[in-house]
This record gives C-alpha cells, sequence and structure tokens, in this order.
C-alpha cells in the first residue's frame, strides 16, 4: 500500500502537463493514467469480489462487518475532531468506542447510535482543510482513487494511524485490510453504477464530485455557499 | 342567490388550487417523496426491476416539480446566454432525459430506508429554500439530500440537488463547459443524445 503512495509521488515527480487546463489538475495527463489503471483494477478484481461479497453475504452480516471497522476508525475520528477543536464531537467519538466496544460486542453492534452519539466523518484530510491549507493539486491515487496534495498526505497519516497496523500476524491483518477494502467497495457498488450512468466524462465528473464532497466534509455538511455565477450570496439554512 | 352560490363555489375552487400551489416547499418533497417509496416498494413490477415502468412513475410523480430549464441553464452557466432558444430547448430536453435515468438507476437501489425531513428553516416571504432531507441506514453516517428550491408562478419548483454535499447541477458543469468549448453548443446537444442512447440500450438489456 505504502509503496503505492510512494509509485504516485514518484510519478507527479516525473510530471506531466496537460492541455484541456483545470486549474485545479495541472496533473492531468499523469492522473488520467492512474485513473485508467484504477478502472482496470476496479473492473477486474475489485467489483467482481465485491459483488460475490454482497451476493453470499446477507445485509445483516455485512452491517455487522461493517461496524466492526467503523469502530476501530473512532478513535481516530476522535482524535481529529480534538485536533479541529471540535471537542464535544471528539468525546462524543470515544464515547462510541467505548460503548461500542464494550457493550456492542467490539464494535459489531453500533449501540452508541441509539444512545445518541452520532457517528462522524473525519480524517486528516479534513483536519488539514479545518487549518486553512488548501487542496493542492488534483492527485489521483493507485488503488485509493481521487484525492489531493493535501489529502493524499492525511491519507498516509492515515494509514500510518491505523489500528490494523497494531496487528502483529501479517497474515491476519492483511486478511483484515482486505475484507475492509472489500466491505467499502461493496457499499459503493450502486454509487458507482450511477457515476457511469449519469457522467459525459467520468473523469471530470469524478474530480468535479471530489472537491465538492470534501469540501463539504471540511465543513461538516455546512460549507458556506460558493460564488454561483450571479447569484448573490446568501446564508445557508 | 344562485348566482352567490356560484360565485362562492368558484371562490372555494380556486381557494383549493391556490393552497395546492403554494403549499409549503418542506411539505412538497415530503409528500411526493413518501408517496413515491410507497409506490415502489408495492408495485410488483418495479420490484422485479421494470426501468420503464419505474421512468414513467418517475415521470408522473417527480418531473411536475422541477424546473429543468432552470437546471439546464445552470448547469451551462455561461454559455447558456449564447445558446438560442432552440438549442436551449434542445438542451433542456435531452439534460432531462438524462436526469430521469440517473433518478431511476437511484431508486432502484432503494430498500426500506427510512427518511428523516428537516424542519424548514425559511421565512413565510422566501422564495428560494433549501428543503433538508436525510437517508438513514443503519451503520453508516446519514446521506444527506438538500433540494434547493424557488417559488414560481406554477409553485415551488426544485432546480437543484445536492446528495453527500455533491451538487448535481455543479458537477455537470465542468463537463458542459469542456463540451461546449470542444465541438460548441450543438455538440454539447450530440453529446447528451449519444449517452441518452446508450443508456437506453443499456436498460433494455437489465
Amino acid at each position: 500500500m505504502r509503496r503505492g503512495l510512494a509509485l504516485g509521488l514518484a510519478l507527479l515527480a516525473a510530471g506531466c502537463a496537460s492541455a484541456n487546463g483545470d486549474p485545479r489538475d495541472p496533473f492531468e495527463g499523469m492522473n488520467r493514467g492512474v485513473y485508467r489503471f484504477n478502472e482496470t483494477l476496479d473492473e477486474f478484481v475489485a467489483r467482481p469480489v465485491a459483488r460475490t461479497y454482497r451476493e453470499l453475504l446477507h445485509n445483516e452480516i455485512r452491517m455487522r462487518v461493517r461496524n466492526f471497522f467503523s469502530n476501530l476508525a473512532d478513535p481516530f475520528i476522535g482524535v481529529n475532531n480534538m485536533l479541529q477543536g471540535k471537542f464535544a464531537d471528539g468525546a462524543s467519538d470515544w464515547a462510541r468506542f467505548a460503548f461500542n466496544s464494550t457493550l456492542g460486542l467490539l464494535g459489531v453492534h453500533d449501540v452508541a447510535s441509539d444512545m445518541g452519539y452520532d457517528k462522524h466523518n473525519e480524517d486528516f484530510g479534513q483536519t488539514f482543510g479545518r487549518w486553512g491549507v488548501g487542496f493542492g493539486p488534483y492527485l489521483v491515487l493507485p488503488l485509493f482513487g481521487p484525492s489531493s496534495v493535501r489529502d493524499g498526505t492525511g491519507t498516509a497519516v492515515d494509514w500510518y494511524t491505523d489500528p490494523l497496523g497494531l496487528v502483529d500476524s501479517n497474515r491476519v491483518r492483511y486478511t483484515l485490510v482486505g475484507v475492509r477494502l472489500t466491505q467499502q467497495r461493496a457499499d459503493l457498488l450502486d454509487a458507482s453504477q450511477l457515476l457511469e450512468e449519469a457522467a459525459l466524462d467520468r473523469y471530470v465528473f469524478l474530480r468535479d464530485a471530489y472537491f465538492q464532497r470534501r469540501r463539504s466534509l471540511i465543513y461538516d455538511g455546512r460549507p458556506p455557499r460558493e460564488d454561483v455565477n450571479d447569484t448573490p450570496d446568501k446564508p445557508v439554512n | 342567490m344562485k348566482n352567490a352560490i356560484a360565485v362562492l363555489a368558484s371562490l372555494l375552487l380556486a381557494c383549493s388550487a391556490l393552497a395546492q400551489d403554494t403549499a409549503t416547499p418542506d411539505a412538497l418533497v415530503k409528500n411526493v417523496t413518501l408517496e413515491v417509496v410507497e409506490i415502489i416498494s408495492k408495485d410488483k413490477e418495479i420490484k422485479a426491476g421494470s426501468r420503464s415502468k419505474l421512468i414513467q412513475l418517475i415521470e408522473e410523480k417527480v418531473l411536475p416539480h422541477f424546473n429543468f430549464a432552470s437546471m439546464a441553464a445552470l448547469a451551462m452557466g455561461q454559455n447558456w446566454n449564447k445558446a438560442n432558444s432552440e438549442q436551449k430547448k434542445a438542451v433542456t430536453e435531452e439534460f432531462k432525459t438524462l436526469l430521469v435515468r440517473t433518478y431511476a438507476s437511484a431508486l432502484s437501489a432503494y430498500s426500506e430506508q427510512k427518511f428523516e425531513f428537516r424542519p424548514l428553516r425559511a421565512k413565510p416571504t422566501d422564495t428560494d429554500v433549501t428543503v433538508q432531507v436525510r437517508v438513514l441506514q443503519p451503520g453508516t453516517q446519514p446521506v444527506p439530500i438538500d433540494y434547493s428550491m424557488e417559488k414560481t408562478a406554477a409553485g415551488w419548483k426544485v432546480y437543484d440537488v445536492m446528495v453527500g454535499g455533491v451538487s448535481l447541477v455543479v458537477n455537470y458543469r465542468t463537463e458542459f463547459s469542456n463540451s461546449v468549448r470542444n465541438t460548441g453548443i450543438d455538440g454539447l446537444i450530440r453529446e447528451l443524445q449519444g449517452k441518452n442512447k446508450s443508456l437506453e440500450a443499456g436498460g433494455a438489456k437489465k
């Protein structure tokens, strides 16, 4: 996985300028290359595996798997909320981890949500964004897909702090990582099908969706309105 | 006397028609969503995967509440003003077809998720509001869906949908402007037509 990142950075250093000039995507030529690589990998490996996973396992079981990995992520989601100054949210994330790991039997039952501790979506890329770091150039990372210099750095830190890294046995660790990736891809099957149908140019559509989505996440779903042509600024909500 | 009753009756009719048109936007979203979901979960043909029946349902129940000309204009940005009225009509029509098909795919993935309808925070005089809905799925963060709606002479109309913070209209903007820059507005229309044709062909297989 880290080797993939290193490869991406090496490719970045090799850098190739693009013609169709989106200022956010100066490495479009290289990015499209990695994008095609990811698409091929997805078509022949990730998607078939995810489909099989979804067909073999009942929704109920997939939910338990999802909960298990979701619970493992909560401590560092809390760290990120703390780093962003959202102390109540951070404390709530840690409470989630405490309740779900114990009462929720190692996280397979999300009892904390029922108790009113909402699940949050945070990562180091969002924390950097909250601190005022801009996206930087758009990057398509091998395996990970749409990212940017800022979020790619965030992803590297996410991986470094991944609790699965604590698992000693290589075999167990890789298995867990594999199951988690499969689970995540399975959850996205419908969305990726939709993307395929909706987009004229999937690469461009995905890139725009990435920027919009990340911007929304950094502001926890309440981003300040962007200047949309002639629409005057209006308060959100 | 008879006249008076007739006047009263027509006044009542007018009032009820008016009440329909000015129904609050959040109530409109809620009613339409729940009605469509109810039909989907009961209709045998749709459950068996009939795409044409699903599209028919969307055209009947959902389309009247969208302002596709607004959506096409927003997606085209500055190029909209460079288009003549026929081109505007064609873009709107093709964009509508594409969005309906996409919407049908989204709905066919629907499986018993629950909705949470957020109370509308707007003044009664507002003519541009955002109606917030959250799709609840056990085990994951709720997915927020925001409908941007404007008040028109024909009632409240949706002009943009944001899913998880991603605006549908904004997301088409780069694609549209690339297409117009490379092949002109007619090129964009051809591209949309081609896309819709290939979806139709693909949909027939399913």
